[in-house]
């Protein structure tokens, strides 16, 4: 069975997730993810949905439960990377994802993840980190 | 209105829901749809696909490109064979499912559509047809 990489990235797990999910292949997902948390003490779980050209609701499902997992196991989850358009697809759908957190790339999501903010709030006034969408 | 091309595809498993989803981007595409009208319609497509796969049983997705005067879109009908929805405007609410799922499919649908209408009949089967203008 077909199964998606799971990538240890210093203090957390990445996923990216670019094909699409059927249920077989999301509930590996789920029950690969808790258990590489729990091995690596990881503190976060980054899934990259930058490949995804649609999110519907049983996507939206998967991202939600291995968050709530996720989070019994004492690890943050970043979804990073939607397009724009499905943004505001998910919304219109009903779906706007309250319990996971999002953020707008793989940098950002480690930051939420590491609290690290460093770069976003010292330094120059760099374009790319002068917006505060996408977090929280 | 005419109807510019008319395809049918076979939902019978989730690799079935994979391909209406690919046909109906392709459709949006060459019907000039921007991004956002191609997301949502794709995105109504795939819940409705999936419904007829889970709660259906599997049934068929027709494809249409239809022109009303100056204004292209795209016309998408899901039938099945299945059980029927005893209460469709309970089935319309957010948040109603029977499957497990989030109850969002028919009515993110419509919400995700121009036009929106459902026939059900307990026993015989479901049909929904939606529709999105350029």
């Amino acid at each position: 069975m077909d199964r998606i990489p799971i990538l240890k990235l210093g203090r957390a797990l990445l996923v990216t997730v670019q094909v699409d999910m059927h249920d077989r292949l999301a509930m590996a997902l789920e029950e690969d993810l808790s258990a590489k948390i729990v091995t690596t003490g990881a503190r976060g779980v980054l899934i990259d949905i930058s490949g995804l050209e649609i999110v519907d609701s049983f996507m939206g499902r998967m991202l939600d439960t291995i968050a709530a997992v996720s989070r019994l196991l004492d690890a943050d989850t970043v979804v990073v990377g939607m397009r724009p358009a499905v943004a505001i697809t998910l919304v219109e759908l009903g779906l706007s994802l309250n319990g996971v957190k999002t953020a707008l790339d793989v940098d950002r999501g480690m930051a939420l993840i590491t609290g690290d903010y460093g770069h976003a709030s010292e330094g120059s006034e760099d374009l790319e980190d002068s917006d505060d969408r996408g977090e929280g | 209105m005419i109807v510019a091309r008319d395809d049918t595809l076979v939902i019978r498993n989730p690799d079935d829901v994979v391909r209406v989803r690919q046909e109906v981007r392709a459709r949006a595409v060459a019907a000039g749809f921007g991004l956002v009208d191609q997301t949502k319609i794709v995105t109504a497509a795939s819940e409705l696909a999936r419904n007829t796969l889970d709660y259906g049983g599997g049934g068929k997705a027709r494809i249409e490109v239809v022109q009303n005067g100056a204004r292209k879109g795209l016309r998408l009908t899901f039938e099945d064979q299945g059980p029927g929805i005893p209460d469709v405007e309970l089935a319309l609410k957010d948040g109603y499912t029977t499957g497990g799922g989030l109850g969002l499919g028919l009515s993110g649908a419509r919400r995700l559509s121009n036009e929106f209408q459902i026939h059900s009949v307990v026993g015989e089967g479901t049909r929904v047809t939606i529709a999105r203008w350029k």
